[in-house]
């Protein structure tokens, strides 16, 4: 089992390695316009944009800053400085996480919650006309695109443009720290509008994962030993159903760490997709490269720890 | 048939259909038959003979999958089917307890089996989780699986093929049931821990006294012992009686084809094996007249149209047979073939 994490976390290690050594060539070897100019703001002269260009290394061969590149980011995790604000990308970064860490768990504790109550009543009752009506809820919400739910959300609901002003609207994002309530409340929305679509997979999954093993011989066997059909369902049934789910669980979460660009930007929350958006739309390059580099960081985190959740679940994937 | 003055278990007239989109599948057609306490009944028949839906019926696992269902199963006088489902749990697991044919799909994966075992006491009597481990340790020693008390901290896929099937026994055996059901025990399993199985069952029967009801597609099994053996065929008994009398006398065309297709190691080896030719008819669409005759070497044209009713052979009131052909006709045929089979062991040597 030892042995399974050490080689789990080096293969990590080395795919961090492979997607910084990416990100390097997507944003220095394509033709992606002139870092030093974007730099140096409108109407600088030719000696300003050369001063720059030393400063920033660019001056140096394609290798030499390749390895500067590298070494300040796995040595000082030094992920450059904004060509705007100078400020480091890093603590921009660090700035920035609270709120998306905020968003992405209480919309995954929403949709986990929901999604497998859900996904059980359908199974149980299939094709009862209630898990016709989930179902196909379900399917409307899988299809619904993220952002123009947000904006349905906001034009119904918001405080300043809603038919009814129920939750504040957007940008209304404080700190948990500074203000809990108003904390709570500005996330409700994006929290549901984030969950819905997930929710509605998470159903889908669940209800087709525990139809499938309620046919398996041991839920007979659970049966057969006189157990309450609640007991079969909840602890025989689902304790198997939701193997799958777990998987993606942590697979969903990882990438939204990353950033949830629409959902941060309808409701202009300012986390790591937020900060990733607006740095496309401006050419902050190193700050796009910290951004896309820390989603895949949580990738690969979030890969590792199913995996070695898998193990935990299974018993038969410890000891194999 | 060992008729005690009250059976255990008595059958009667039991029909269980499944409607489906294609039809109606007439998985149980009128079955009857009893079960004496501590006695054991073998039912036999090809897969898709019905014995393994009658069995699930008697433990009410079939009401939840849509099946219609008209008789009687009457248990210690008691009739199950009128039961609610809240009285028919305390009897499941409790009173009648099952095995089935697969002990490793047959067991949770994810679950220790020392927790399954205590799980199946705690079921149906009051004690703590400390205690019901304590009985599940019990059971697997019982059931002759060393090392007990560690073996009850492992999950099923540690364990051998014979030792899952032991675990499952004792799991059944858990609340001390007065019948137990046996479906295909031992069909998933080695040849050297089939007899270990057997052995057991026998074992904890002459101790436990619980009587047993074995399903089986192969009459070898049921030989040693089974009390009584009612044949199935297409969702019926075709021939119930003794299993001496099966053995030494069998009426119908379909026990004979299943005699003939269990191999001996004192008989002649390889050419007398036959297989019974065709396959087991579709439930839902059933042959007309005798359900057997399409497969039947001794089918008369009007056997596609007289159903045979289950009718006690001559002088032998609990031997019942459903056939056409004429008494005399079947000992003849019957005693032919015997002589056949000895003659071509005779060569042989």
């Amino acid at each position: 089992m030892t042995r399974y994490i050490i080689r789990r976390l080096l293969w990590g290690a080395l795919l961090l390695i492979l997607v910084s050594a990416l990100t390097f060539l997507l944003f220095r070897v394509l033709p992606t316009g002139e870092p030093a100019r974007l730099r140096a703001g409108r109407n600088a002269s030719a000696k300003v944009i050369q001063e720059i260009r030393v400063d920033l290394g660019l001056n140096k061969s394609l290798p030499e800053q390749f390895w500067l590149y590298m070494k300040g980011i796995f040595l000082h995790f030094d992920l450059g400085y904004s060509y705007y604000s100078s400020a480091p990308v890093k603590s921009l970064i660090a700035d920035r996480l609270p709120a998306t860490v905020s968003l992405t768990f209480g919309a995954a504790a929403i949709w986990l919650l929901s999604g497998v109550a859900v996904g059980i009543v359908s199974a149980v009752r299939r094709r009862s006309k209630l898990d016709r009506a989930s179902m196909g809820t379900a399917l409307v919400l899988i299809s619904a695109p993220e952002y123009w739910l947000g904006l349905i959300a906001l034009y119904l609901f918001a405080a300043d443009i809603g038919r009814l002003k129920v939750f504040p609207g957007a940008g209304s994002y404080v700190g948990l720290t500074s203000h809990p309530w108003k904390w709570l409340t500005a996330l409700i929305l994006p929290w549901l509008v984030l969950a819905s679509t997930n929710a509605a997979i998470y159903a889908r999954l669940v209800r087709g994962s525990l139809i499938e093993v309620m046919g398996e011989d041991y839920i007979r066997t659970a049966r057969a030993k006189g157990l309450t059909e609640r007991r079969v369902i909840l602890r025989h049934g689902l304790r198997s159903a939701i193997n799958p789910v777990m998987t993606i669980l942590g697979l969903d979460i990882g990438v939204l760490l990353g950033g949830a660009i629409l959902v941060e930007t309808v409701f202009n929350i300012p986390g790591i997709g937020r900060l990733a958006y607006d740095a496309i739309t401006h050419s902050d390059f190193p700050i796009v490269q910290g951004t896309v580099l820390i989603a895949a960081l949580f990738i690969i985190v979030a890969n590792i720890v199913v995996d070695i959740a898998y193990a935990y679940l299974d018993p038969r994937v410890r000891f194999s | 048939m060992s008729a005690a003055a009250e059976p255990l278990l008595r059958v009667e007239d039991l029909r269980v259909e499944f409607p489906t989109e294609d039809g109606v599948v007439h998985a149980v057609d009128g079955i009857t038959y009893e079960v004496a306490p501590g006695g054991t009944l073998g039912i036999v028949g090809e897969s898709g003979s019905g014995k393994t839906v009658s069995s699930l019926t008697t433990m009410g696992l079939t009401r939840a999958q849509g099946a219609r269902i008209s008789g009687r199963i009457l248990f210690e006088g008691r009739d199950l089917l009128t039961l609610s489902e809240r009285e028919m749990r305390t009897v499941r697991g409790n009173d009648i307890a099952m095995i089935f044919q697969d002990p490793l799909s047959s067991l949770h994966p994810f679950f220790k089996v020392g927790a399954q075992l205590a799980e199946a006491v705690r079921a149906h009597q009051d004690t703590s989780k400390a205690k019901a481990l304590q009985r599940a340790v019990e059971l697997l020693a019982l059931v002759g699986i060393p090392d007990p008390a560690r073996r009850a901290q492992e999950y099923p896929h540690e364990f051998s093929g014979g030792m899952r099937q032991r675990a499952m026994i004792a799991m059944a055996l858990a609340n001390e049931p007065k019948l137990l059901i046996a479906d295909e025990p031992t069909t998933a399993l080695d040849v050297t821990v089939q007899a270990q199985i057997l052995a057991l069952m026998e074992r904890l029967q002459s101790e436990l006294g619980m009587a047993i009801v074995i399903i089986t597609h192969d009459l070898g099994v049921v030989a040693e012992m089974a009390d009584d053996i009612a044949v199935m065929y297409s969702g019926r008994i075709v021939e119930i009686a003794s299993a001496a009398s099966i053995f030494a006398r069998p009426e119908h065309p379909y026990t004979w084809g299943l005699l003939r297709s269990i191999p001996t190691l004192a008989g002649p080896r390889e050419a007398e094996l036959e297989p019974i030719p065709g396959t087991p008819p579709s439930l839902i669409n059933r042959p007309s007249g005798c359900h057997f005759h399409p497969r039947c070497p001794y089918a008369q044209p009007d056997h596609a149209r007289i159903d045979p009713a289950l009718e006690p052979v001559a002088g032998e009131p609990s031997h019942q047979v459903a056939c056409l052909l004429a008494p005399d006709e079947r000992r003849r045929i019957w005693s032919e073939q015997q002589r056949a089979r000895s003659t071509a062991a005779e060569a042989q040597r």
